[in-house]
């Protein structure tokens, strides 16, 4: 009954850690996710997160099982 | 349409020609290919070389939805995205795109379309090495 947890890039390093597994009880949004896996770290402006995946808003409803990953803009491609 | 993620450096225009050897002759008329490499400079800084982090999974899906969205809009087109991950020195490439279809107008428009995509939607970052400091790069160029 876990909610796993991933960092990206500055956000990694920001946090302290690469990933997290929580407790899926009373996590019901993905603010509640970064505000338990961050310990309470201020969230930067333009923090990107996906559950599953595919990218969301932080009022979104995860559930039990779901992977949920935050990160900083995206930069791929050439330069 | 077919799409691949490298940890080494690879030669574009080899996988240019091979993919296009798998298309059945004739069948297209027009053929548009992006490759983006690294620069050696960046805001004014000599970039010695640059780390690509992308997020294993999520980076595939994408690539592969960009593809699929391009052929389902522009219809009668092959392709292919090849991207970079790991460490990435100046003047490697680091993604190419190549867009098979009937008339160039698709081929010019997808092309452009998955590069840009890309550039917004897939999970990657870029750390880059300036003199003994590294820095993440924080957003895209305007193109």
């Amino acid at each position: 009954m876990t909610i796993r947890v991933r960092f990206f890039a500055s956000l990694r390093e920001r946090v302290g850690r690469a990933e997290a597994e929580l407790p899926a009880a009373g996590l019901d949004t993905v603010a509640a996710v970064w505000a338990l896996a961050s310990d309470d770290l201020a969230l930067p402006g333009n923090t990107l997160a996906a559950v599953n995946m595919e990218y969301v808003g932080f009022d979104a409803v995860v559930s039990d099982g779901d992977e949920v990953a935050f990160f900083p803009p995206v930069t791929g491609g050439g330069q | 349409m077919k799409i691949e993620l490298l940890g080494e450096g690879f030669a574009p225009y080899a996988l240019l020609a091979e993919f296009e050897q798998g298309l059945a002759a004739g069948r297209y008329g027009a053929s548009c290919s992006f490759v983006g490499s690294m620069r050696d400079f960046n805001q004014g800084d000599d970039v010695a070389e640059m780390e690509l982090e992308h997020y294993p999974g999520m980076t595939e899906r994408f690539l592969q939805r960009i593809a699929d969205d391009a052929a389902d809009h522009w219809g009668a087109l092959d392709g292919l995205i090849v991207h970079r991950h790991g460490t990435v020195m100046p003047g490697d490439p680091i993604v190419l795109i190549g867009v098979w279809s009937a008339h160039r107008g698709a081929a010019f428009e997808a092309c452009r379309f998955m590069i840009e995509e890309l550039k917004h939607q897939a999970p990657f970052w870029k750390r880059e090495t300036v003199g003994n400091a590294s820095r993440w790069v924080e957003g895209n160029t305007s193109g």
